[in-house]
């Protein structure tokens, strides 16, 4: 007998399935469902006709579902079937609504909400808390037994969730698991693929080309970035020539607790023995023309702390960090967009020179004030990056 | 047994029996339509001089007291709500009308809890006749399998007063749990070791009733201060070792919810209110004590501070999150209904401001006016919605009874009525066709707000015009509801319902709004 997914009292959008083969006698489905008088007949109509397309023609099945949406449910059909060593390789794909549009290079990247890619319950609802990305996460936050049965449900959730418009990204697994997860994920289009434990330039390039394959054979045909995560002493030493490994990697971000492990030093909310990986990673990604984004803040509940972090995090170059609670976006998108004094500031910046230039002077100048070159491209990017939070 | 056979359609298209326990019933006619004359029920305060002089009106026990009352077969005997699932006096009298024979009462609580699951038992041998109050959890399964042998009769607070001023219910002996009461009858609910607060939803029941029974556990000398009840329409006081279990009765705390979707939910509803202009200086608003509910109370209370907005007054069910409010003089009165939670308990005890109040007060559809039309917006919950903004309260979408309606129906008389809802329940679409069950009319609620956005009903103009150009989500009703569809792969199937009355639900001018179908 095989088994996928969960149920008990406490467990809410999921479903076990128990799978137990047979040489004949047909399908046998029974079902226990916390919505039975609502979706009971068209749950067993989807489990039939999902079990049939996996060529699942004789087997006891009892199914508990304590709400399980239809993604969910088929993801959960098709993990067991798997690990009842049927359904021969194929795959059952729910309908799939129309992807977003694809995710420019240099798009905001403030927040990103980790959503561990077992669980179904947070999936749905993720985008309306308007985090500018979204991750799918394969890889800490899934137990090892349970990669098989969270690909198939991360796989359905990009073809099934609307996330409002967030950037679609997937946490794989460090290599060689990372293959078999972009196997599975990577023809349904993610925007960004994050690739944890990055140590070298060429697990980068081994990444790329798997998905570069994987694109061409599934006719995707729009940008899947790379944002590689260091974790390491190694990583951090190699961050320039990872950043610089592959035109699809967009920036570089870093994880602490693997890191201060590495290190063997304690993580502390002040991060002064990260300090130097940090501002060593935010040069490495800005030498490489890329973004730099910083790890999470642990403490949900300390928001002040967060902010304090993330407002740290912006002064070093950050553009951005993970989020692993949706009460954290706002805090972080208020650190990492430009205040209105400096909003104001830097037109004023840009105005002046501008107006230097149609009057053909070689000197820029704001009040008493001489205007250096670098101090009008500061201004100029802090626009751009005011102009962009606004339409977010 | 009554006849179940004849039915009428209201004024919404349900149909509900013209007949309900013996008693011809008004259909719904619509809101503002059924017009009441006259004086109905007087208070029957019996002439007598024959009360002891030195006021001790002590019974050894319930069984002496009831006796004294002249407990009969078929009487009505009512009991108050304010001890929640902590209450033991209900149960308590009912037993010692069953040990005195006593057979087919009527029970009328203001609100039956779960612990009360007691009266199943008394109902099948046949000491209750059946409940007319509100139902839920054992009680409310037994009322929907159809093994009551009378109809449920469910009324909102304010409804409750009103059949009782209307004398469509005559109460033959109340019973009244009362944490503190002196030997006279004066009875108090803010002190004492099973302190609840306020005693209102008590209070018809003290001045309608025949005979009136205060049962408490802290027994004071005269005079017993506030006097909520007065010692002066009650015939007997019995002492009893607990009238409840204090941890049942308030909650320790009251926490606020801490899922995202619902944290999201209530912002929207604060926020609603702040753009709307609504929020301004000397409006009032009402919350419940529900997750949702607290959450709003926080997050307007930040909105109210930034804005410098101070309310004239915050109605309650009163928990921490109000009294922090009056304390921090973002209220100048907290008029309270019930007490939620130990902090409320001790504010109304402490604080003038924090007052007390009654459904005469606050909800009585058939008094000259109640102030639930005075308060500018209410946040409440609800099962179901339905794309004309009609909500169900009472039943889940499979018929079978839920909640009772508490004071819900008659907070929709409210400036604006917000229903603060997540659009979907494992799996369940909230926003329906048709509700199951008509718990209140679509043209007094007006606005649903959803984690997916905020839908105004089309009959508030003014609403809409108010928050044109916000950044609020809004978006018509239907908008939402294909969506929760599509997420929810497609609308789900509507359990059959038979074709056996259980329970009628009254609008708060005593006219049937709709009627529970028997579920098996």
């Amino acid at each position: 007998m095989a088994e996928a997914g969960r149920w008990g009292k406490d467990i809410r959008s999921d479903l076990h399935v128990a799978i137990e083969p047979r040489d004949r006698g047909g399908l046998e489905i029974a079902l226990e469902s916390r919505v039975g008088p609502y979706y009971g007949d068209s749950i067993l109509r989807q489990a039939r006709a999902v079990l049939e397309s996996l060529q699942v023609k004789h087997a006891r099945v009892a199914i508990h579902d304590e709400g399980a949406l239809p993604f969910v449910i088929s993801a959960r059909l098709e993990a067991a079937a798997k690990r009842a060593g049927l359904a021969n390789g194929s795959k059952v794909l729910p309908e799939k609504i129309p992807l977003p549009e694809p995710s420019p290079r240099d798009r905001l990247r403030r927040s990103r909400l980790y959503l561990p890619g077992s669980e179904p319950k947070y999936l749905v609802n993720a985008g309306l808390h308007a985090p500018d990305a979204i991750i799918l996460d394969l890889e800490d936050s899934v137990h090892p037994g349970e990669k098989d049965t969270a690909r198939i449900l991360v796989r359905n959730a990009l073809r099934a969730v609307d996330f409002a418009g967030c950037e679609r990204t997937v946490r794989i697994n460090p290599l060689p698991l990372a293959l078999e997860d972009l196997g599975e994920v990577i023809p349904e289009a993610p925007d960004l693929v994050l690739l944890p434990k990055a140590e070298k330039p060429e697990q980068v390039a081994e990444v790329d080309r798997a998905i570069g394959e994987l694109k061409a054979r599934h006719a995707v045909d729009r940008p899947v970035w790379i944002l590689p995560i260091l974790e390491s002493a190694l990583g951090i030493e190699n961050a320039f020539a990872i950043a610089a490994a592959s035109p699809n990697v967009v920036g570089l971000t870093i994880g602490l607790e693997d890191y201060t492990a590495d290190l063997g030093v304690m993580k502390t909310a002040e991060g002064r023995e990260s300090l130097y990986a940090r501002t060593r990673l935010v040069n490495a990604a800005k030498a490489a023309g890329l973004q730099a984004s910083d790890s999470v803040f642990a403490d949900v509940a300390d928001l002040e702390g967060l902010a304090r972090w993330a407002e740290q995090s912006s002064a070093l170059g950050f553009e951005g960090m993970g989020c692993i609670h949706p009460s954290q976006i706002r805090v972080v998108h208020r650190a990492f967009q430009p205040s209105p004094a400096e909003i104001d500031k830097a037109l004023k910046i840009v105005a002046a020179f501008e107006e230097a230039e149609r009057r053909g002077l070689g000197v820029v100048s704001l009040g008493a004030k001489m205007i250096d070159p670098p101090v009008v491209e500061r201004a100029r990017k802090l626009v751009a990056r005011a102009k962009q939070t606004a339409k977010a | 047994m009554t006849a179940r056979s004849d039915f009428a359609q209201n004024a919404l298209g349900r149909m509900v029996p013209t007949m309900v326990n013996s008693k011809p019933q008004v259909p719904y006619l619509g809101v503002g339509q059924y017009r009441p004359h006259g004086r109905k029920a007087g208070p029957p305060v019996r002439s007598s001089n024959a009360y002891p002089e030195d006021g001790d009106k002590r019974a050894p026990d319930l069984q002496t007291a009831l006796r004294n009352c002249g407990l009969e077969d078929g009487m009505v005997i009512s009991s108050h709500h304010h001890l929640r699932d902590g209450d033991r006096v209900a149960l308590l009298a009912l037993d010692a009308a069953a040990r005195l024979g006593a057979k087919d009462l009527t029970w009328f609580p203001s609100a039956s809890f779960p612990s009360q699951k007691g009266a199943i038992e008394l109902m099948a041998k046949g000491v209750i006749h059946h409940i007319e109050g509100s139902l839920n959890g054992p009680l409310g399964d037994y009322c929907t399998q159809g093994k009551m042998r009378g109809l449920g009769v469910l009324r909102s607070h304010g409804g409750r007063w009103q059949a009782i001023q209307d004398g469509e219910v005559h109460i033959d002996i109340a019973i009244i749990a009362a944490p503190t009461a002196d030997a006279f009858g004066n009875a108090d609910g803010s002190h004492g070791k099973s302190a609840c607060g306020s005693l209102g939803f008590a209070l018809a029941d003290s001045v309608y009733a025949d005979r009136v029974i205060v049962v408490t556990d802290t027994l004071v000398p005269f005079p017993c201060i506030p006097w909520q009840i007065q010692g002066n329409n009650v015939d007997s006081v019995v002492v009893v070792d607990s009238i409840g279990d204090p941890s049942k009765i308030v909650s320790g705390t009251t926490e606020i919810t801490r899922s995202p979707d619902r944290l999201r939910i209530a912002e929207l509803v604060a926020r609603f209110l702040r753009e709307a202009g609504i929020m301004r200086n000397g409006f009032s608003f009402q919350a419940g004590a529900g997750g949702i509910a607290l959450a709003f109370v926080d997050y307007l209370r930040r909105m109210m501070k930034e804005d410098e907005v101070k309310a004239r007054f915050v109605r309650g069910g009163s928990t921490r999150h109000l009294v922090e409010m009056l304390q921090e003089g973002l209220t100048d009165y907290i008029l309270d209904g019930q007490t939620f939670d130990l902090e409320g308990v001790k504010s109304i005890a402490s604080d003038p401001r924090h007052v007390a109040t009654s459904p005469f007060t606050s909800y009585n559809y058939h008094g000259k006016g109640n102030f639930a039309s005075m308060v500018d917006a209410v946040v409440l919950g609800a099962t179901e919605v339905d794309v004309r903004f009609n909500a169900n309260v009472v039943t889940h979408s499979d018929g079978r009874l839920l909640h009772g309606i508490g004071g819900w129906q008659n907070c929709l008389a409210a400036g604006c009525t917000i229903l603060a809802l997540p659009s979907f329940r494992d799996r369940i679409p909230v926003i329906v066709d048709e509700v199951t069950t008509l718990t209140g009319p679509g043209e007094l609620i007006d606005v649903v707000v959803t984690e997916r956005g905020i839908a105004i009903n089309p009959g508030r103009q003014d609403l809409l015009d108010a928050v044109k150009g916000s950044s609020l989500p809004i978006r018509p009703i239907q908008d939402i509801k294909k969506e929760v569809e599509r997420i929810c792969g497609g609308e789900p199937s509507r359990p059959k319902r038979s074709q056996r009355p259980v329970a009628v639900v009254k609008w708060v001018d005593g006219t049937v709004l709709d009627t529970v179908w028997e579920v098996r």
